[in-house]
C-alpha cells in the first residue's frame, strides 16, 4: 500500500470512500437514533398541541443564556481539535478544560432554567406542555451529560499526550458528538420558542 | 476532511493486528463460551436464548387456546405449574388470560423473532459471509447480548410476581397500561415490561449499529455492494429500520413511564374511577398509539425482512438457480423498508381518525403489495424448472413463501380503512399477522438453523425429522390459522375470555376447538425440532465443508472456525453469490472466491474482461492516469 502504484488502484476492491473508521461510523448511528428519538418527543409535542387545552409559558430568560454557553463551548472544542490536528498540545489542554467547564456550566444553567420554571409555576405533573418541556430538556440534558463523561476522559487523555495529529479519533469523535449535541439543543429551543 | 492522511494506514494496520491477535487467541470457558466476543459464539447464544423464549411463548399460547377451544374443561390438572392463577372450578382465571395474551405476543414479537431470529442470523453470518473476522466492536456485540439477556430475565420474572405479568396486551395501550389500579397486570408487572423493553431496546441498538458498521466497513476484496448475498442486504436493511424505529418506541415508554410513576398527564385524561375524577388533565392515548405504532409497523418488517433474506438464499441454493432478480430483490426490500414507516396508521383506522388520512393511509398501505408480491414472484422464478434438492432448510423456505402469500392477501382487506371497520380487532387480524408475519418469519428462521446448523455446529441434523417436523407444522399452522379467517369474518373478537355469554358467538365452538387441537399438535411438532437440534449438537453425522454445494464465503471456512473465522488470508471475492448451474461450468455451483481466470469454460463475454483485473492481484495500475486529467 505504501508504494506508488497503490495511489492508483482501481476500484476492484469494496469502495472505501465510505470505510470509515468503525467506532466513528458506529458514532453517527447513535446520533441518528437519538435524532429519532427527538423527532418522535418533538412531533409527539406538536401532535399534542394541535389538539388543545395547552397552557403557553414562558421560555425561561436563562435558556438564552444557557444556548450562549453551549455555542461557545461547540468553538472551544473545535478549537480543541484543530489544535491537537496541528499538534499544539498546550492549546488543546487549555480549550479542551474549557468546553468541559462550559459544558457543565450549561447543565447547571439548564438547572436553573428548571428552577426559573418551578417559580413561574410550570411544573413537571400539570398540563402536557410543562411535562412536555421538562422532559425534552431533561433528556437532553442526559445526553449532555454522557458527552461532558466523555469529554472529560479525552480530556484526561490530553493530559497524558495520548491525543495528538497521530492519534485523533477520540477527539474527532468527541468533537462531533459535542457539535451534534449543541444543534440539537438549538434545535429545541428554536422548536419550544416557535411552539408553545 | 482533515482525517483523509491518516485513514488508508490506520485502516490497514488496524485489520492486520486484528488478524495476528485471533490467529493466537486462546481464552479460558468464561471468556470463550459466556462473555465471548466472538460473534458466532454470540449468535449461538441468541439462538438458543431465542428457543427458549419460542418454548415458553408457544406454551402460553397452548393454555389460552385450552381455554377458548375447551371452555369447560377442567384443568386442575395443570394446578401444580399454575397455581393460584387456576378459578376453584379448574378454569383459568380471566385475568390471567389476559396476562398468557400479551406475554405471549411480547415474547413471540420482541424475543422470539426480533433478537433471536436478527440476533442469531445477523451476528452469525454477517461476518462469515461479508469475509470479515469479526464485528466492527466484539465487546458491543456482547453487551448486546447481555443486555438482551438482563431484559430476558426481568421479563421472565414478571411471569411470577403474585399479582401477574403485564395484561394489557403486547401493545400496552394507555389508560389501561398507565394505571396501575386498573388490573392487575398493571401493577408491578406493567413496570417490570417497561423496563425489561427499555434494556431490549438498547440491546436491540447496540446490535443494529454494529450489523451497519460491518457490512458497510468490513467487506472483504471484491465484496462490492453488488456481490453482496440477499441475506446481508436484508439483516442490513433490518438493522437500519431497527435504528430509525426504536428510538421511538423508547420515546413512546418513557412518556408512559412518567404517566405511571411521576403522576404527569401524556396520555391521561378526563378518567374516573369509581366515580372519583383523576387529577390527570389534558392528556392524549392517542398520542401513544401513533408513537406506538410508529415502531410497531417497521418492526413487522424487523421481524420479516431477516426471514426473506435467510429464504432468498436457501432457495437460490436448493433450486440449484441463480436467485431470479437479484436487483428487484433488493429494491423491493428497501422499498418495503421505507414503505414500512409510513404505513403506521392503518392500525388505527377505528380510532376516529380523519377519513381523508385513513384514504392516504390505505394507498400507502396497498403499496406494500407490489414489492412483496415482487418477491413472492422471484420466489417462485427461482423455483421453476429449477433442480430443486427438498432439504429440510428448503422445504421451510417454500413453507415462508406460502405462508408470505395467504397471509400477504388478507393484509389487502385489512389495509383498506373501509373494510377495517368491519373486521378490526377480530380474529381475522390474527389470522392475518400470525400467517404473514409470525409463521412466516418462524419458518424463515427455522430454515436459517437447518441450513447453517453445519456451519454452527460442525455436525449435520437428521433430515428425516426435519421431514416430519416440516409437515407437521406446516398442516399444524394452517390448521390453526385458516378457521381464524371465518371466526373473524363472523365478528369474534380477539383477546375475549370466553364466549358463551353471548349467544351470536356460540357458533363456532367446534371450529375454536379444531383450532386449540390443531395448536396442541404445532406445539408437539416443535419438540422433535428440538430433540433433533440437541441430539445434532453432540452425536449429528459429521458435515462436510460445504455440505449444500453452496456458493458464499461461509463455505470457505474450516469445519469448525476459531476466533477469525479464516485459519490463513480472507478469501478475494471476484463474483455475485448465484453462480449456480452456469452453462459450461464443471459443477453446478461457483463459489465466490473463485477468480474467473479459472473458469474460462463458463465465462460471458463482460467476464473475460475481468480476467485482467484478476492478473493484477486483483488491481490495475493505469500509468498514465495523470495524463488523461
Amino acid at each position: 500500500m505504501e508504494n506508488v502504484a497503490g495511489d492508483f488502484r482501481i476500484v476492484e476492491e469494496p469502495k472505501k470512500p465510505m470505510a470509515m473508521e468503525p467506532r466513528k461510523f458506529g458514532m453517527w448511528l447513535f446520533m441518528g437514533s437519538v435524532v429519532m428519538l427527538f423527532a418522535a418527543l418533538t412531533s409527539a409535542y406538536i401532535v399534542r398541541e394541535a389538539e388543545g387545552n395547552w397552557v403557553y409559558f414562558d421560555m425561561p430568560s436563562i435558556f438564552t443564556i444557557s444556548t450562549i454557553v453551549i455555542l461557545v463551548s461547540s468553538i472551544t472544542m473545535q478549537w480543541a481539535y484543530w489544535s491537537a490536528r496541528k499538534d499544539n498540545l498546550e492549546n488543546t489542554k487549555i480549550m479542551i478544560t474549557i468546553t468541559a467547564v462550559l459544558g457543565i456550566a450549561f447543565l447547571v444553567l439548564q438547572w436553573q432554567g428548571w428552577v426559573q420554571l418551578v417559580a413561574n409555576k410550570i411544573y413537571f405533573v400539570g398540563n402536557p406542555s410543562g411535562s412536555f418541556l421538562y422532559v425534552l430538556t431533561g433528556v437532553h440534558a442526559l445526553h449532555i451529560i454522557s458527552a461532558v463523561v466523555f469529554l472529560l476522559i479525552v480530556m484526561v487523555a490530553t493530559y497524558r499526550y495520548k491525543v495528538h495529529s497521530k492519534s485523533l479519533v477520540s477527539i474527532e469523535m468527541c468533537t462531533t458528538y459535542w457539535h451534534f449535541l449543541g444543534g440539537l439543543w438549538l434545535y429545541l429551543f428554536v422548536f419550544l420558542l416557535l411552539y408553545r | 476532511m482533515a482525517t483523509i492522511d491518516i485513514h488508508p494506514q490506520t485502516s490497514t494496520h488496524h485489520h492486520d493486528d486484528h488478524a495476528h491477535e485471533h490467529e493466537h487467541h486462546h481464552g479460558n470457558f468464561w471468556t470463550n463460551y459466556i462473555f465471548s466476543e466472538d460473534h458466532k459464539v454470540i449468535a449461538k447464544q441468541f439462538l438458543i436464548t431465542g428457543m427458549a423464549w419460542a418454548l415458553i411463548g408457544g406454551i402460553l399460547s397452548v393454555l389460552f387456546r385450552l381455554q377458548l377451544g375447551f371452555p369447560d374443561a377442567d384443568l386442575s390438572w395443570l394446578k401444580p405449574i399454575l397455581g393460584g392463577w387456576l378459578t376453584p372450578e379448574g378454569k383459568i382465571d380471566p385475568e390471567f388470560y389476559l396476562a398468557l395474551v400479551t406475554m405471549h405476543g411480547t415474547i413471540m414479537v420482541f424475543f422470539v423473532l426480533t433478537a433471536g431470529l436478527s440476533g442469531t442470523f445477523s451476528n452469525f453470518l454477517i461476518p462469515l459471509q461479508i469475509g470479515a473476522r469479526d464485528m466492527a466492536s466484539g465487546f458491543m456485540n456482547m453487551l448486546s447480548y447481555w443486555f438482551f439477556f438482563l431484559s430476558s430475565v426481568i421479563m421472565f420474572t414478571s411471569l411470577f410476581i403474585s399479582t401477574g405479568p403485564a395484561s394489557g396486551g403486547w401493545v400496552i395501550y394507555p389508560p389501561l397500561s398507565a394505571l396501575p389500579q386498573a388490573m392487575q397486570g398493571s401493577g408491578l408487572g406493567m413496570t417490570l415490561w417497561l423496563v425489561a423493553m427499555a434494556i431490549f431496546i438498547a440491546s436491540s441498538l447496540l446490535g443494529s449499529i454494529n450489523y451497519i458498521t460491518t457490512v458497510i466497513n468490513m467487506r472483504t476484496q471484491g465484496m462490492s455492494f453488488t456481490r453482496l448475498p440477499l441475506t446481508i442486504w436484508a439483516f442490513f436493511f433490518t438493522a437500519i429500520i431497527g435504528i430509525l424505529s426504536f428510538p421511538v418506541l423508547f420515546a413512546a415508554a418513557l412518556l408512559l413511564i412518567f404517566d405511571r410513576s411521576f403522576g404527569t398527564s401524556f396520555y391521561l385524561s378526563d378518567i374516573y374511577i369509581g366515580g372519583e375524577a383523576l387529577p390527570n388533565q389534558g392528556g392524549s392515548p392517542i398520542l401513544f398509539q401513533h408513537l406506538f405504532w410508529f415502531l410497531g409497523h417497521p418492526e413487522v418488517y424487523i421481524v420479516l425482512l431477516p426471514a426473506l433474506g435467510i429464504t432468498s438464499e436457501i432457495i437460490a441454493t436448493n433450486s440449484r438457480k441463480p436467485i431470479f432478480g437479484y436487483k428487484a430483490m433488493v429494491g423491493s426490500m428497501l422499498f418495503i423498508a421505507i414503505l414500512s414507516f409510513v404505513v403506521w396508521a392503518h392500525h388505527m383506522f377505528v380510532t376516529g381518525m380523519n377519513p381523508f388520512l385513513g384514504s392516504i393511509f390505505t394507498l400507502l398501505t396497498l403499496i406494500i403489495a407490489v414489492p412483496s408480491a415482487v418477491k413472492i414472484f422471484n420466489y417462485v422464478t427461482t423455483l421453476w424448472k429449477g433442480n430443486i434438492r427438498f432439504t429440510a432448510a428448503m422445504l421451510f423456505s417454500i413453507g415462508l413463501v406460502s405462508f408470505f402469500l395467504t397471509g400477504g392477501i388478507t393484509g389487502i382487506f385489512l389495509g383498506n380503512s373501509a373494510i377495517d371497520i368491519q373486521l378490526h380487532d377480530t380474529y381475522f387480524v390474527v389470522a392475518h399477522f400470525h400467517l404473514v408475519m409470525g409463521s412466516a418469519s418462524f419458518f424463515g428462521m427455522v430454515a436459517g438453523v437447518y441450513h447453517w446448523f453445519p456451519k454452527m455446529f460442525g455436525r449435520m441434523m437428521d433430515e428425516k425429522l426435519g421431514y416430519i417436523h416440516f409437515w407437521l407444522t406446516f398442516i399444524g399452522v394452517y390448521l390453526v390459522f385458516f378457521p381464524m379467517h371465518y371466526i373473524g369474518i363472523a365478528g369474534f373478537p380477539r383477546r375475549y375470555y370466553s364466549w358463551t355469554n353471548f349467544e351470536t358467538f356460540s357458533g363456532f365452538a367446534d371450529l375454536n376447538m379444531l383450532v386449540s387441537a390443531a395448536a396442541i399438535l404445532t406445539l408437539s411438532a416443535q419438540f422433535i425440532f428440538l430433540f433433533n437440534f440437541i441430539y445434532s449438537i453432540f452425536r449429528g453425522k459429521a458435515a462436510p465443508a460445504n455440505p449444500w454445494n453452496s456458493t458464499t464465503l461461509e463455505w470457505t471456512t474450516p469445519r469448525n472456525p476459531g476466533h477469525g473465522n479464516w485459519p490463513g488470508e480472507i478469501p478475494t471475492v471476484y463474483r455475485w453469490p448465484y453462480d449456480y448451474s452456469k452453462p459450461g461450468a464443471k459443477e453446478d455451483f461457483i463459489p465466490q472466491h473463485i477468480p474467473y481466470s479459472e473458469t474460462p469454460e463458463s465465462n460471458l463475454p463482460h467476464e473475460n474482461e475481468l480476467i485482467k483485473l484478476e492478473l493484477n492481484n486483483g488491481s490495475i495500475t493505469v500509468e498514465n492516469k495523470d495524463q488523461k486529467h
